[in-house]
């Protein structure tokens, strides 16, 4: 009885966070369908009917189309650099065959922690000067800079799991390092290139700081940012904010889920920054 | 330092061989292998630590930002801002955002995990829910809570009569850092989650044993367990308590009359609002300050990992 009990106020309290995580997603799912004046009355009604209206309106302003691509463009870039630089310094960090290893590691734990505002005020007088700035491309490889002391401290430690015989086995076969690492332990180290690029290219998509200091021009604007300027327009049209909300966080939720283990193993074997 | 390392293969099984073919293989070896880590070095070092060093030549000059023509102000800069009771504020509010997030998604987290522990079926269709927010873009949940929830006109707080607390001086910082709580509690729920189930089976079973609650095996086994979690999670949170600007940014951009700046839109006002790139740097060099405080401390409890 008294551990039946224990057990419903366990759930019960982990309920209630759920709750508190989900609330706002729920109100921006109910009412992204309804008009203002059904919101203005209650936010918390469910629609009356369902208007496909908003997330026309919201796609249209926000420049969702052009946001897509943008964001994909600029995730892909930092994703795809990431994982083959990270990859690479991965396999040598957990090797140990480079002899200045130990001040490497330690390189990249300093690197990790460096603030944004350390570096990014000369680093856009630069950029500007050079006329790269409202360029998806740049900020992808600035942005995988950012992300690659912790992409590679996470590759390194799947490397350490791969038994070393394996490796031996490859070497005895007449391979090279470079043919080592893409042929025999890449394809090994699959679950943490996934988990690499996932939470990196989370990172990549939802980042605000860089984005939005580099890339001013409206047709350089990635989903976020393209969200972003709707807000001073429509920030009394309540129902197409919700609709553009919904238009962000639906693939993401989708991608996070359908991925999730990914994203959960990552996390907890080693902190990620957010 | 070097010679100071224990020399350690790092890899279980059987100890890594000696080369035994030295001289030109060997070095072609090594040449092969900082080649491969070049490329991240690289990066890192062109993009970041570059930038950085400029920044602390820049914090000391009246640099505009545009083109390179400054000169040497000395500590100019720095007095300027020491004197700024903005400033004051804005790492008073820092010290705030470090208390806050030090205590309330700490406690979140633990309890939140500590009730996942014995609830095997249900755990992870619980941490996805807890990670939603996590996943989502800073714009995105400080615009939704701006919209539905803070909103006075048809968000919840207008619902219930009440004023937005983002345009209360006495509120602002703290209605900013309600959602970035908000989006961040989940992520400490998975960490702890994982560091505790590493705990070894055998010493809850044996403190079980012992006639220990609940209470006593979460008190006196897995909070000691995950210690070195804790407080790595602790020092990050340090770190990033004192670089906070996305949340504060969006939500308030520091208003009303500053009272939610932060060191990072204070800094950030200066290089692109009023174009004192040079003071920005200051401001910068200050946040780094106390972000490499902690990034020294982390380094060095974490150095036995480092290194193994």
């Amino acid at each position: 009885m008294r551990t039946y009990f224990r057990a419903t106020i366990s759930h019960l309290v982990l309920a209630g966070f759920a709750v508190i995580a989900l609330i706002p997603l729920v109100l921006v799912l109910i009412n992204s369908f309804k008009n203002n004046s059904e919101i203005y009355g209650n936010p918390f009604t469910l629609p009356t009917s369902l208007s496909f209206d908003n997330f026309v309106t919201a796609w249209t302003y926000g420049k969702f189309a052009q946001g897509f691509i943008n964001s994909i463009l600029l995730t892909g870039t930092t994703v795809v650099v990431v994982l083959v630089c990270a990859g690479l310094a991965g396999y040598v960090l957990a090797v140990q065959k480079v002899k200045s290893w130990p001040i490497i590691m330690i390189y990249l734990t300093m690197a990790m922690t460096v603030p944004i505002q350390l570096f990014i005020f000369p680093l856009y007088s630069v950029i500007a000067g050079a006329g790269l700035t409202d360029n998806v491309f740049v900020v992808g490889v600035i942005l995988a800079a950012i992300n690659m002391p912790f992409a590679t401290f996470l590759m390194r430690t799947f490397f350490l799991n791969v038994p070393v015989e394996i490796e031996e086995a490859a070497v005895m076969d007449g391979l090279n390092t470079i043919q080592l690492v893409t042929r025999v332990l890449f394809p090994m180290v699959r679950p943490g290139l996934i988990t690499v690029g996932v939470i990196v290219g989370l990172n990549a998509w939802n980042e605000f700081l860089i984005s939005s200091t580099f890339l001013q021009d409206s047709s350089t604007k990635t989903l976020t940012l393209g969200f972003l300027t709707m807000n001073g327009t429509f920030s009394t049209d309540i129902g197409t904010m919700m609709a553009g909300a919904l238009i962000l966080i639906v693939p993401i939720l989708a991608v996070f889920i359908a991925l999730q283990r990914y994203v959960v193993d990552g996390m907890a074997s080693g902190a990620v920054k957010g | 330092m070097l010679t100071t390392l224990a020399p350690d293969t790092g890899r279980s099984g059987k100890p890594r061989p000696v080369p035994v073919r030295r001289g030109n293989h060997f070095r072609k070896q090594t040449a092969t292998n900082y080649l491969l880590i070049a490329p991240a070095l690289l990066l890192s070092i062109v993009i970041v630590v570059i930038p950085g060093i400029l920044t602390l030549l820049f914090a000391f000059t009246n640099w505009s930002g545009i083109g390179f023509n400054f000169d040497f102000v000395g500590i100019q800069n720095f007095q300027d801002i020491f004197a700024d009771p903005v400033f004051a504020t804005s790492l008073t509010n820092n010290i705030k955002w470090l208390v806050l997030f030090l205590v309330i998604p700490v406690i979140v987290g633990l309890l939140t995990a500590a009730l996942l522990l014995r609830r095997k079926k249900m755990r992870t269709f619980y941490q996805v829910i807890f990670l939603m927010p996590y996943v989502l873009a800073p714009v995105v949940n400080a615009l939704v809570w701006q919209t539905i929830i803070y909103n006075p006109n048809g968000g919840v707080f207008g619902l219930f009569g009440l004023q937005p607390p983002t345009s209360s001086q006495s509120t602002s910082l703290y209605a900013a850092a309600a959602v970035d709580m908000w989006h961040y509690w989940g992520f400490l729920t998975v960490v702890y989650l994982g560091a505790m189930r590493q705990t070894p089976v055998d010493q809850v079973e044996a403190a079980s044993l012992d006639g220990a609650g609940g209470w006593g095996v979460f008190r006196h086994v897995y909070l000691p367990s995950i210690r070195p979690t804790l407080l790595l999670m602790g020092v990050m949170t340090v770190i990033f308590s004192f670089l906070a600007f996305d949340y504060v940014y969006l939500l308030t951009q520091g208003g009303p009359a500053h009272s939610s700046e932060v060191m990072g839109t204070y800094a950030y006002a200066f290089a692109f609002s009023s174009f004192e790139f040079g003071k920005a740097a200051a401001v910068g060099l200050i946040m780094s300050f106390f972000g490499l405080l902690a990034s020294v401390l982390y380094t060095w409890i974490s150095r036995r990992d480092l290194t193994r």
